[in-house]
């Protein structure tokens, strides 16, 4: 029923799909980065991990603050329901990214060890912490949130930490190391280079246990999350797409060519959070009191004419922030080389 | 007292106030770098390579807190005024989401160059990003000061019924972006903003001074301050001005606590000192006769609507507005008065030997930063009891879902991470300052011939 047309509710479902999509796929290697940043010892080491996502993190981070924006703007009611809702775990996540910018920034500013390490233990708690809680929305957003017919939330910060909802931020976690693993690799040189890449077969192995047990407990217990796929068996190419490019990770490890592993890393959570998003449509937060209940693209909607000003203000940046994202990635493209404004 | 509506507020002013420190610098620094930046491709002096390489350093430790403190306030509006939130998305969220879409990823990105691509690109390449950086610090400004004029003055909008609850929409985009008082107080925001970056300038740059370090960049630095502290400060006289006189025509009952005028009446006196026995609906104090009526309409007769045309429920409070206001109009005028005795030594070649002067200087950093703070508590407060003026009470927009214990627990939590972050920011921001600009190893194309030999071989702190 909700397939009629691709008119504006669908096309903004999209686009704040596309940003938290753009989201996933770049801070998704820099908090990885974080949780594998313990795993060097050496001060060295340490700063060009920091540095590989210095002059990018965050840019990247802005992903997640236009996507709220854009949330607000598309969905209003989705931006109350849910973020009023999550209050706990949201503000977690809120004083988590603050740790983390906080940590990135001032880590290298002084050379005392305890100040050095004191950062780092910060930088490593709060981007798997992060990433975790992320995962942890995603998951209850697939299972459903208990809203009752005034769109509020019923339930509290327990019900939120739920088995299938710690497993999503398990695999989320899971997903964004096996990222920064690759990425590392295509930023570093050197025995630093050939250390990570040994990391490289533990990182899928722990992904690829996630995803498959994710998958399982999907079918198992959301089977609303497959719906389309079963009325439409064409977006099954889809999940399709996206165990080739995991299957591909490792073939292009083993050829060296990092590059492309990493563009395989990246089509795998372009391609996830697609199935993700098709799985919820028209959802974007369904209510488990009663499907009835739930906010879905048209009840959450602002007015057509904002939905149609807004596409208009999108279709001018949009293309000027893909730019502007292109051209840094390509100044600082190659490995990290520490110097004297480096963190 | 502490229901979930006050410490909502409380939060929401603990949190935007403690943000607000470090846009104002990163807007007002971001001009300041465009011009020091700009001389410097002119001229090709190592005074100004140097000196762009030092502030930049700062500007980076002042964007990062600001970010970071940023981020809450993007999804506080959801966590802690969702019923305000499904009251205004449609128009307060388009706002902010042109502001993340505009303004944030030019920032961030550019930034990245601006810091650590000094030898990734070109020297005209990095100007254009330090210009971006600065664009993208205004336009921040443009987007969100549009979203709290709405507030302010509506336009542009009407009132539908939604899922069963009103909210407002947008009938004119334009009209909404244009409203009656975003252009005034537009400009009034970022004169503020300018000042607080050029008394950073002049406080750091008199610093050195009074130490005897860093003699050329600091002289350099108080020259540029004070060119861009007198346009500023002058400036902010008229845009002042006009936004007084928006809200002397679109919000009468604001306009009332500022000056403290309770009765309507002609002429209307207008308070230089004063204090408001809110009580007693009275303000005593200094006053000039009928200036108010003179400021507000032109007109040293006219009658000024006073706060007995407002029932005491849709009254803001008087007392806070009232002394906040005028704090921030005597801050106005000593930045003005400092600004000009600094142009006058300057002109009388006695500027950097007055120590008295400079000590003034070093510490009138606070002032813009006061004057700011000051001046959005009595923009908000002022419009109290309405979060939306004439619309939405205040007390109306909070999140039903969130209970009083909720809001308690953030509000510790943020008030233990603001205040380490706060003095971490203090501590490394002194670090930064004491170790100055050094010697950047670039190739700035002439030498300047006036630096002393020490200065050319690495040391700058040498007389």
């Amino acid at each position: 029923m909700f397939f009629e047309a691709l008119d504006l509710n669908v096309i903004w479902y999209a686009l704040v799909g596309l940003l938290l999509t753009g989201y996933a796929v770049l801070d998704g290697f820099d908090l990885g980065v974080g949780a594998l940043h313990l795993l060097v010892k050496k001060d060295e080491e340490r700063r060009i991990f920091l540095n590989a996502i210095g002059p990018v993190w965050d840019g990247n981070e802005v992903w997640l603050v236009t996507g709220g924006g854009a949330l607000f703007a598309a969905f209003p009611e989705v931006y109350a329901s849910a973020f009023s809702g999550f209050y706990i775990p949201f503000m977690l996540l809120l004083v988590m990214l603050i740790f983390r910018a906080v940590a990135i920034e001032f880590r290298s500013k002084e050379p005392w060890p305890w100040w050095r390490q004191m950062w780092d233990v910060s930088f490593a708690i709060s981007s798997i912490a992060s990433s975790l809680l992320l995962g942890v929305a995603l998951g209850n957003v697939a299972l459903g949130v208990p809203l009752g017919a005034d769109h509020e939330f019923r339930g509290d910060f327990l019900s939120l930490l739920n088995p299938y909802a710690l497993l999503v931020g398990l695999t989320t976690l899971a997903m964004f190391m096996m990222h920064a693993s690759i990425y590392l690799v295509m930023k570093t040189e050197g025995e630093l280079h050939d250390r990570i890449r040994d990391w490289i077969k533990n990182t899928i192995a722990f992904f690829v246990i996630c995803y498959v047990t994710t998958t399982m407990a999907t079918l198992l217990y959301v089977p609303r999350m497959t719906e389309h796929v079963r009325e439409q068996p064409m977006f099954f190419v889809l999940a399709l797409l996206n165990m080739l490019a995991i299957a591909n990770i490792p073939r292009e490890y083993y050829h060296g060519r990092d590059g492309r592993a990493f563009i395989c890393s990246c089509l795998n959570v372009i391609l996830l959070m697609a199935l993700f998003g098709l799985g919820v449509f028209p959802f974007l937060l369904p209510s488990s009191i009663n499907p009835e209940y739930g906010l879905h693209i048209y009840n959450a909607a602002s007015s057509q004419k904002t939905l149609q000003i807004m596409l208009t203000i999108a279709a001018l940046a949009v293309p000027l922030v893909i730019a502007y994202t292109v051209s840094v990635y390509w100044i600082f493209r190659g490995k990290v080389k520490l110097n004297s404004k480096s963190y | 007292m502490l229901d979930a509506v006050f410490l909502s507020r409380l939060q929401f002013a603990l949190t935007v106030s403690f943000h607000y420190i470090f846009p104002v610098f990163s807007i007002g620094l971001g001009l300041l770098l465009v011009i020091m930046e700009g001389m410097y491709l002119k001229t090709g002096k190592r005074i100004y390579h140097d000196m762009t390489h030092f502030w930049v350093s700062i500007f980076a430790l002042i964007f990062g807190i600001g970010v970071v403190s940023g981020i809450v306030m993007e999804f506080q509006f959801g966590t802690n005024w969702s019923n305000y939130s499904r009251f205004v998305g449609d128009v307060f969220g388009s706002a902010l989401a042109a502001e993340g879409l505009f303004a944030f990823f030019l920032e961030s990105g550019f930034l990245a160059i601006l810091v650590f691509g000094w030898d990734r690109v070109s020297k005209l390449m990095h100007f254009f990003s330090t210009v971006m950086v600065a664009l993208g610090a205004h336009f921040s400004a443009v987007w969100i000061v549009i979203a709290n004029s709405w507030q302010q003055t509506p336009a542009g909008f009407h009132i539908v019924q939604h899922n069963g609850f009103p909210r407002a929409e947008i009938t004119d985009f334009w009209a909404m972006v244009f409203n009656p008082s975003s252009v005034e107080r537009l400009i009034h925001v970022i004169g503020g903003a300018w000042l607080a970056g050029a008394f950073l300038v002049l406080s750091v740059s008199a610093y050195y001074l009074l130490r005897g370090k860093h003699l050329d960049v600091a002289k350099a630095g108080m020259r540029i301050g004070l060119v861009v502290a007198l346009l500023a400060s002058l400036g902010q006289l008229v845009s002042g001005h006009a936004s007084a006189l928006v809200v002397a025509e679109y919000q009468p009952a604001k306009l009332a606590a500022m000056e403290g005028h309770f009765v309507s009446k002609e002429p209307a006196d207008l308070h230089i000192v004063g204090w408001v026995d809110e009580k007693r609906e009275k303000t005593h104090g200094l006053s000039i006769p009928g200036a108010l009526g003179f400021l507000a309409y032109g007109d040293f007769n006219a009658k000024v609507t006073g706060l007995d045309a407002f029932h005491k429920e849709d009254r803001p409070p008087v007392a806070f507005t009232f002394q906040m206001y005028h704090l921030m109009i005597a801050i106005g005028a000593t930045l003005i008065g400092l600004s000009l005795l600094g142009v006058f030594l300057w002109w009388r070649k006695k500027l950097y030997e007055n120590r008295l002067v400079l000590w003034l200087f070093v510490v009138s950093v606070l002032l813009p930063q006061i004057a700011n703070q000051v001046g959005w508590w009595t923009a908000e407060v002022g419009r109290q009891p309405w979060i939306v003026y004439g619309l939405m009470r205040t007390s109306e927009g909070i999140s039903p879902v969130v209970s009083a214990e909720h809001v308690i627990a953030s509000i510790i939590m943020f008030s233990l991470v603001y205040l380490l972050l706060f003095v971490l920011f203090l501590f490394l921001l002194n670090r930064k300052i004491q170790k100055g600009p050094v010697f950047v190893p670039g190739d700035p194309t002439h030498e300047d011939p006036r630096l002393s030999r020490e200065s050319q071989e690495g040391v700058y702190n040498v007389l």
